[in-house]
C-alpha cells in the first residue's frame, strides 16, 4: 500500500472519516506518522477552544479578582484557587465522575461526558484560572502614569477599559501568557488517559502513540514522531503569539538589537 | 480491622462506615498518600542535580557539551510531559534490560528486535522472572523516579541557567581580579549566589513537581490515582462485602482535597524559606527586610 493510499484512509481517522480498521501488522513509517498526526486535529481543537474562550472568561476573572467589591473578588479567588492548586488530570478525573452521576439523573448533560464536551469544559476552566492569574498580576502593575493621563484627559469607564487599561494588561501579561498556551496544548495530551473514553478509537495524537508503542513493543519510533508534531505546534503557537505580541508593543520605542550575522557566529 | 466488622451486611451508618474505611484495600490506599510524597521527596533532589548538570552543561565553553545541555532543556520544553512519562519508562527498561543482555549473554546470536518482540535471554531480564513481588513494585518506582528526574531535570536546568546568569557579572569579575580560576569562581562566588534568583523558579517548578504526581498511574505504578479508581468503582454484592455503587466522584473529591492541601503548604513554606534567603540581599526585597528591622 503506498504512502499516498495510507493517507487518504487514515488522514482524518481521528474524526472519523476514512479506513474504519486501524493496522494491525506490519505498521510502515507512513502509517504512524499520519494517524499520529490524524490525532494532532483533537489537540489542536481542544487547545484552540480553550484558549479562545479561556481569554475572554479570564479577562472578565482577573477583573473581578481586581474588584474591590468582596462578593466578586472573592469567588473569583478561590476558583483560581481550586484550579490552579489541583492537578489538571485529577480535574479531569473528577469532572468525568461527576458528569457521569449527572447523566443518570439529568440525561440532558450526557454529552459531558464525551471528550469533545467535557475535556473541553475542563480544559477551558483550568486556562481560565491560570490566565486569569497572569492577567491579573498584569493588571496590578500597569504603569501608574498611564491611569492618571487617562483620567487627566477625562477618559473614564467603558472606554477606559477598552483603550487604556485592557491594551496595557495585555501586553504586559503577552510572555507569560504564551508560556501558558505553550502548556495547555500540552495539556491536551493528558485528556484520553484521564477517564474520557475514546470512542471507536478516534483518539488524539498520544492515543495513537501509544497505540504503537503497545503494539510493536518499540517506542522509538511513535513517540519521536509525537514530538516532532508537538514542536512544530509549539513553533507555530510562539510565532502567532510573537506577531500578536509586535503588534500589542508596537506603540513603544523599539530598542534596536544588533544581532551578529550567522556568517560571523560562525567563523567567530 | 474492628472485632465487629466480621458481618459487614448487618451493619448501618458510621459502624459501617468505620468497618468500610479501614479494610486492606483502604489501607493499600492510604499507602499510596505516602508512595506519593517519597516519590516528591526523592524526586526533588534528583531532579535539582540532573538540572546543575543540565545548566552547567549547558554554560560550558566547550561547544558540545553546551549544545547538549541546550538540547536536553529545548526537547523537554517543547513536548508534553505526559509523553515523556510514557515513553521514559518502555524506554528505559529496553535500554537496561539491552545492556545486561549484552554483559551478561555474548554468545547469544538472535536479534533482540524480532517484529513486535523484544527478545533478550533470561538472566538479563529486569528485574529477574523469580524475584519476589516487592523487588518487581521497587524496580517500577525507581523507574518512575528517573523518569520524573529525567523531565523536572531539564526544567530546572532552564530556571537554573536563568539564575547564574542573573548573578550580578562585577560578582565573577571580581573573583577574577583576585585571581580565582575558573572553577574555584563557579563554586566559591556563582554557586552560593544564584540560589535567590533561582528560587522563585524553583518553588514554582515545585508545584509543578506536585501537580505532576498523579501520571505516575501511567507509568503502572499503585499510586493513588490507581487506588481511587479501584475503590470508587461500583461494588455488587456478590464480589464485595461493601457493595456500592458509583463512587468515583467522592474518591477524586478527596484526591483534588488532598492536592489543595498539598500546594497550600507547600506556597507557605516557599513564602519563608524566600523571606529567609531575601536577607542580606542587594534586592529589592532585602531592602524591604532591612527597612522593617530598622
Amino acid at each position: 500500500m503506498s504512502c499516498l493510499q495510507t493517507i487518504q484512509d487514515y488522514a482524518l481517522r481521528s474524526v472519523g472519516i476514512g479506513e474504519r480498521l486501524l493496522p494491525r501488522t506490519d505498521f510502515t513509517l507512513c502509517e504512524q506518522v499520519t494517524l499520529i498526526g490524524s490525532g494532532m486535529i483533537w489537540n489542536i481543537y481542544f487547545g484552540l477552544v480553550a484558549i479562545a474562550l479561556g481569554f475572554f472568561a479570564a479577562t472578565g476573572m482577573a477583573l473581578a479578582k481586581n474588584s474591590r467589591n468582596a462578593w466578586l473578588r472573592k469567588p473569583a479567588e478561590f476558583f483560581i484557587y481550586v484550579f490552579r492548586g489541583s492537578p489538571l488530570f485529577i480535574q479531569m478525573f473528577f469532572a468525568y465522575a461527576v458528569f457521569v452521576v449527572l447523566k443518570q439523573s439529568v440525561p440532558f448533560l450526557a454529552p459531558f461526558t464525551s471528550a469533545w464536551l467535557g475535556a473541553t469544559l475542563v480544559l477551558f476552566l483550568n486556562t481560565t484560572a491560570y490566565t486569569a492569574e497572569i492577567f491579573y498580576g498584569a493588571l496590578q502593575s500597569i504603569p501608574k502614569g498611564d491611569l492618571e493621563a487617562a483620567d487627566a484627559y477625562g477618559i473614564t469607564g467603558r472606554s477606559r477599559f477598552t483603550r487604556i487599561v485592557w491594551p496595557s494588561m495585555l501586553r504586559l501579561a503577552w510572555p507569560a501568557y504564551t508560556n501558558e498556551a505553550i502548556f495547555l496544548f500540552h495539556a491536551t495530551a493528558l485528556v484520553f488517559f484521564s477517564g474520557f473514553p475514546v470512542w471507536q478509537q478516534r483518539g488524539d495524537a498520544l492515543y495513537y502513540a501509544s497505540y504503537f508503542a503497545d503494539k510493536t513493543f518499540n517506542p522509538f519510533v511513535p513517540y519521536p514522531i509525537l514530538a516532532g508534531f508537538f514542536i512544530l505546534l509549539t513553533l507555530v503557537v510562539i510565532t502567532i503569539f510573537g506577531l500578536v505580541g509586535k503588534r500589542l508593543n508596537r506603540h513603544l520605542p523599539q530598542a534596536v538589537i544588533r544581532r551578529p550575522g550567522f556568517m560571523r557566529t560562525l567563523m567567530r | 480491622m474492628f472485632s465487629y466488622c466480621t458481618d459487614p451486611s448487618t451493619l448501618e451508618g458510621l459502624t459501617w462506615l468505620s468497618c468500610y474505611l479501614t479494610t486492606g484495600k483502604h489501607m493499600g490506599f492510604y499507602f499510596s498518600f505516602v508512595t506519593v510524597i517519597v516519590l516528591l521527596l526523592i524526586t526533588a533532589p534528583v531532579a535539582l542535580l540532573f538540572g546543575f548538570a543540565g545548566a552547567s552543561a549547558a554554560r560550558s565553553r566547550f561547544l558540545p557539551l553546551s549544545l547538549l545541555g541546550k538540547a536536553y532543556t529545548a526537547i523537554v520544553r517543547g513536548v508534553p510531559d505526559i509523553a515523556f512519562f510514557m515513553f521514559f519508562v518502555i524506554a528505559l527498561d529496553q535500554a537496561f534490560e539491552y545492556l545486561r543482555h549484552k554483559v551478561k549473554c555474548p554468545d547469544w546470536s538472535e536479534p533482540i528486535r524480532q517484529g513486535s518482540d523484544f527478545v533478550v535471554c533470561s538472566q538479563a531480564k529486569l528485574p529477574l522472572s523469580t524475584s519476589p513481588q516487592w523487588i518487581h513494585e521497587t524496580y517500577g518506582f525507581a523507574l518512575a523516579v528517573l523518569t520524573f528526574s529525567i523531565v523536572f531535570g531539564a526544567f530546572a536546568a532552564n530556571v537554573l541557567y536563568g539564575a547564574m546568569r542573573a548573578v550580578p557579572r562585577a560578582q565573577l569579575e571580581t573573583a577574577e581580579a583576585y585571581g580565582m580560576t575558573t572553577r574555584q569562581t563557579f563554586w566559591r562566588i556563582l554557586v552560593p549566589q544564584m540560589w535567590i534568583y533561582a528560587l522563585p523558579g524553583l518553588s514554582n517548578l515545585w508545584m509543578i513537581l506536585v501537580k505532576a504526581t498523579p501520571l505516575l498511574f501511567l507509568l503502572g505504578v499503585e499510586d493513588i490515582v490507581y487506588w481511587a479508581r479501584e475503590l470508587g468503582a461500583t461494588k455488587t454484592a456478590r464480589f464485595s462485602d461493601y457493595p456500592h455503587g458509583n463512587w468515583h466522584a467522592i474518591y477524586f473529591f478527596g484526591l483534588l482535597v488532598f492536592y489543595l492541601m498539598l500546594t497550600s503548604v507547600s506556597e507557605r513554606v516557599f513564602k519563608r524559606i524566600t523571606r529567609r534567603l531575601s536577607h542580606g540581599q542587594a534586592t529589592a526585597a532585602g531592602e524591604a527586610l532591612r527597612k522593617a528591622t530598622q
